[in-house]
């Protein structure tokens, strides 16, 4: 069993995060793995844990970023979780790439992988909590030509083949498909594990592959601020909020705030 | 550009939901609507696409095996969406921002080499033609615009972007069906529950008023149930009080993302997830019992008091204040 955890390096959700010219501001020093991919991190290592004895010795779980170099931190972090393997593609080509673009470089990660072995599945987050948008995944499995089990609440992988539960807006859904599939993991799937002192200190010495565009043989019109179908053209902060009106509840708070409401015409 | 056509997603195909009307609405002031559908839109919907100026539905016909349960995965609705956009020449495409359909959408704009902005919060047109997405990213705190390069745009659209308004004058509606051919790898889809919706109250996502519950509630989301009752509003609640089991659905970046008139927290310290999902809306209200909690800082009005004691007697005077009316 071989596993690809796609992470995705982004800014603190508790920094301040800002543009210039357009651009996301990244601080090196603020940076951190997506939580969301703590949950795919955990879904791979719950998988290999489950697998018969004499399985498990041989399984590897790599995790891919698309990030420059300080995206390591990331990395590290699923060294510290348990993962085998550390993969970063960066090259300055990459910059600015939209969804198309990331996805095409995640892809080209993963056919450089199953260069060297299969790849059974493809595992996510259900967002980056920078970007919020949640498509990479199921362009990912578009990419490979392999199934997409988006969104998962519980996750089984058992005789070769994938079978996920989820809740989507509309429905309960059970999806099953064979494997080579590409999974994504909701936030209600598990409880990412806390990296226990043996791993910490392992991961420190585990060194992180570097991969460039060219190594994949990435087609740069496709890629980056070149090959991106959008443009950012205007980002601007949102004016503050004016001081809020504070009532301290003496026995006529719920009458006050019936009233605020009454007065901006919001009943 | 006003001969510009502009694609709608209709699905479910039983009803009309606001946030398809608020599609219609942006998409009449860019060009000329038509909307796409899996299944036999419903007479209910036929009149109100008539209302709101469309024209033609376009109704996939899938293969036999995709019919069932399998026609809601979003690689379907996908090449459904990337056949109704070749076969009309259309120019835009547009959809709700719920999960499903981002995906559905993203897909639709790799088959059809189109420039994709997810999560929208409006859609307009510049000097030259092109679109262009707004966004509120950041939890909040910033807008930015983008431009489509490519002839082809497809957005999703978040809920409550635009008032949804009938066209000038409605219009007879067809529904024309069209055969789609679906080539990607999907999974099998063993089991599908369509989720109950609540007659009594409006979906999270759409409803103009919500009223979120957390861990001060304590388990009792009856105080939030009645308040939000009071004033016709949505029931939410932190994520927290969703794993606790008290409550099925919460707002926040991995959950809902809503941008109400009126936006009400009540025992919901506002955690960055949280506020990442309810930031943009327009009016934010809380109740805390903690004069310290982080969720002021992005509050207009807040009462510093005990949600059991503070939302009865409010929903006392709201009740009393309709029927006076
Ligand atoms: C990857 C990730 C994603 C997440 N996504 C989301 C998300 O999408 N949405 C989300 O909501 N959370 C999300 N969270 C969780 C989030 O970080 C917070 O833990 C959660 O929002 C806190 O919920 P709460 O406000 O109900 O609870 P708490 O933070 O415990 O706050 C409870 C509040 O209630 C107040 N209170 C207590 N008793 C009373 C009373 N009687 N009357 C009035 N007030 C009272 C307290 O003062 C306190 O401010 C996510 C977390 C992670 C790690």
């Amino acid at each position: 069993m071989r596993i690809v955890v796609a992470v995705k390096y982004v800014p603190d959700i508790n920094a301040e995060r800002k543009f210039a010219d357009c651009r996301v501001v990244r601080d090196p020093a603020e940076g951190t793995l997506n939580e969301l991919d703590e949950n795919a991190l955990e879904a791979a290592l719950q998988i290999v844990e489950a697998l018969p004895e004499g399985e498990q010795e041989s399984a590897e779980v790599v995790a891919v970023t698309v990030s420059p170099p300080e995206g390591d931190v990331a990395l590290r972090k699923a060294f510290q979780m348990g993962v085998h393997r550390g993969v970063r593609v960066s090259d300055d080509a990459l910059a600015g790439s939209d969804y198309f673009g990331t996805t095409a470089a995640l892809a080209a990660a993963v056919r450089h992988l199953e260069a060297e072995g299969p790849v059974d599945l493809v595992v996510t987050g259900m967002a980056a909590l920078d970007g919020l948008g949640s498509v990479v995944p199921a362009l990912l499995a578009a990419e490979l030509g392999r199934p997409s089990l988006t969104f998962a609440k519980t996750v089984a992988v058992a005789g070769g083949a994938l079978e996920i539960t989820r809740e989507t807006d509309e429905a309960t859904e059970t999806l099953t498909a064979p494997l080579p599939a590409v999974l994504s993991v909701a936030d209600t799937a598990n409880r990412p594990r806390f990296p226990n002192f043996k791993l910490i200190m392992a991961a420190r010495s585990k060194a992180i592959e570097e991969l460039s565009s060219a190594d994949l043989g990435l087609d740069p019109a496709v890629v980056g601020a070149a090959g991106a179908r959008t443009e950012t053209t205007a980002a601007a902060p949102r004016p503050e909020k004016p001081e809020v009106e504070l009532v301290q509840d003496k026995g006529e708070g719920g009458k006050a705030l019936a009233e605020y409401l009454i007065r901006n015409e919001l009943v | 550009m006003t001969n510009r056509t502009v694609l709608v997603l209709l699905d479910p195909a039983d009803e009309v939901r606001s946030s398809v009307l608020e599609l219609l609405t942006i998409g009449r002031a860019l060009g000329r609507v038509e909307a796409v559908t899996l299944e036999a839109p419903s007479v209910e919907a036929l009149a109100q696409l008539g209302a709101h100026g469309v024209e033609t539905v376009h109704q996939a016909e899938l293969p036999a095996e995709l019919r069932g349960d399998a026609r809601h995965l979003s690689a379907v609705v996908a090449e459904v969406l990337a056949a109704a956009v070749r076969r009309t020449d259309a120019d835009v495409l547009l959809a709700p921002s719920t999960f499903a359909a981002k995906e559905a959408v993203a897909l639709a704009g790799r088959a059809l080499g189109a420039g994709v902005i997810i999560d929208a919060a409006g859609v307009a047109e510049d000097d030259e033609g092109r679109i262009v997405g707004t966004k509120r990213v950041f939890a909040g705190a910033w807008d930015t615009s983008s431009r489509v390069t490519t002839d082809v745009a497809v957005l999703t659209v978040r809920a409550n972007a635009v008032v949804p308004q009938p066209a000038e004058a409605a219009v007879a509606t067809e529904v024309e069906g069209f055969a789609v051919e679906v080539g990607a790898a999907l999974p099998t889809v063993t089991s599908r529950t369509e989720k109950e919706r609540d007659a009594d109250r409006p979906t999270l996502e759409e409803a103009a008023i919500v009223v979120a519950g957390g861990r001060g509630t304590e388990g009792d989301f009856g105080p939030v149930q009645d308040f939000a009752d009071a004033l016709g509003a949505a029931v939410g609640a932190s994520r927290d009080a969703v794993f606790e089991g008290w409550f099925d659905r919460y707002v926040g970046q991995t959950g809902v993302t809503v941008a109400p008139r009126l936006y009400v927290g009540a025992g919901i310290s506002g955690a960055p997830h949280h506020r990442g999902g309810m930031q943009a809306s327009q009016v934010i209200v809380a109740v805390n019992n903690d004069p310290e909690a982080p969720i002021f800082e992005i509050c207009d009005f807040a009462v510093v008091g005990d949600l059991a004691d503070v939302l009865p007697q409010a929903a006392e005077v709201i009740r009393a204040h309709k029927a006076a009316r």
